[in-house]
Parts: C-alpha cells; sequence; structure tokens
C-alpha cells in the first residue's frame, strides 16, 4: 500500500553543481526502482546551515515528496548513511493534512520560482 | 489596627500602579483554521521560539495543547536539518 513520504537531504557544500545533480538523481531513480514514485521534487542550493554540521556552515538541500511502500523506507535510509556526500537526511511519513497542505505549498513555490524566472528574463 | 492603616495611607506610588489588563489568549492555529504545522517553514516557527531559540511555554503563546505538541515536534524536525538553531543568542 503506497504511503506519502517526504524527505529532505543536506549535500555537502564541497561538491560541485554537476555532483549534487547526480546525487539527487540517484535517489530519484533509486525510489522509481523500488515501485515508488516521486511526486514532486525542490532544489533549494546552496543554502547556509543554522549550526555547523561536520565543520561545514553551508548545504545544498533538496527535498522530494514521493510515495513508496513503507518497507522502502529502511532501505532508502540506509543508502543515506552509506553515502558520504549526504551530511543530514529527514524522513517524515505524511498524514492528509500535510498533503494538502504540501499541495498548497507547491502551487505558489511553482508561482515563486516562475515569477523568479520571468524576473530574470526581463531585467536580461 | 487603627495605627496600620495610616501607615499605608502615607504609601504613595510614583506612578499610578498599572493594573495588567488581562489579554483573551487564543490558539492561533484554531482561530485560522490551520491544521498542519509545517517543519520546513522556519520564518512562521520563530514565533515560537524566544532569543535563545528556546520553545515558548503555552501559557504565554497561547496556543492549545494539541497544537502546541505539533508545533514543537515541527520545531524538533527543523532544528534536526539545521533550518533553526538549537541554541543560539538573539535570533530575531
Amino acid at each position: 500500500m503506497l504511503k506519502n513520504y517526504e524527505t529532505v537531504f543536506i549535500a555537502t557544500p564541497v561538491l560541485s553543481e554537476s555532483q549534487m545533480k547526480e546525487t539527487a538523481a540517484k535517489y530519484i531513480s533509486l525510489i522509481k526502482e523500488n515501485g515508488g514514485t516521486v511526486v514532486s521534487e525542490e532544489d533549494w542550493g546552496l543554502k547556509k546551515l543554522a549550526y555547523p554540521i561536520q565543520k561545514k556552515t553551508s548545504g545544498f538541500y533538496h527535498l522530494v515528496e514521493f510515495q513508496a511502500e513503507p518497507s522502502f523506507i529502511e532501505k532508502l535510509e540506509t543508502q543515506y548513511r552509506r553515502d558520504e556526500r549526504i551530511i543530514r537526511f529527514l524522513t517524515f511519513a505524511m498524514d492528509k493534512d500535510a498533503v494538502a497542505y504540501a499541495e498548497k505549498r507547491r502551487a505558489n513555490w511553482a508561482a515563486k520560482k516562475n515569477a523568479a524566472a520571468e524576473k530574470k528574463e526581463t531585467n536580461e | 489596627m487603627a495605627q496600620r492603616n495610616d501607615e499605608n495611607a502615607d504609601i504613595r506610588y510614583l506612578n499610578p500602579v498599572t493594573v495588567e489588563v488581562k489579554k483573551k489568549k487564543y490558539c492561533r492555529f484554531k482561530k485560522a483554521g490551520i491544521k498542519y504545522v509545517d517543519y520546513k517553514d522556519a520564518e512562521f516557527l520563530k514565533k515560537f521560539l524566544n532569543e535563545q531559540g528556546k520553545i515558548l511555554p503555552r501559557r504565554l503563546t497561547g496556543t492549545s495543547l494539541k497544537f502546541q505538541k505539533k508545533v514543537a515536534q515541527a520545531i524538533k524536525r527543523a532544528r534536526h536539518i539545521a533550518l533553526l538553531p538549537y541554541v543560539t543568542d538573539l535570533l530575531k
């Protein structure tokens, strides 16, 4: 039975942009292989951490919202622990209120994003 | 007995004693109809933290027990993924 999950992970800032995309893609494909479906994906990019983790003060944040079998989560988390590029991760089981909230949030995230994109085009 | 009354008659306050008017506290979640507290929304969660980054008690924020637990859980998750600090000074 597919349940809704949300996972946020932070990659070390040492990575280059391409490596960061590759790690994200790795986990997305991992979800898809194990019968999960990715609902949405957000890349918050490089952000300052509130406190240093492993002596680093910033990190690449990445949010993935997906549906998967409950048994898959254990596998996902062992992958996270094994991957040394990920310095912190959090998986979160979403109840119906969380899912409703996530849809609303995704709407204005998309709106904000293409608003930013338009702004970039205008001043180019 | 009478003598004591004269004593407190002499007490003069510099400014009039302002009796603290009791503001009716309400749970902002019930009033606004919010159902889910998002752990990723650090700006909103900061309203429930004091300067040192500690969680404010219900008697100050006035939130109901059900939502105070949700807020506390969300704050702890936000701290885990470094959106909020565990301890700091002058957070705001």
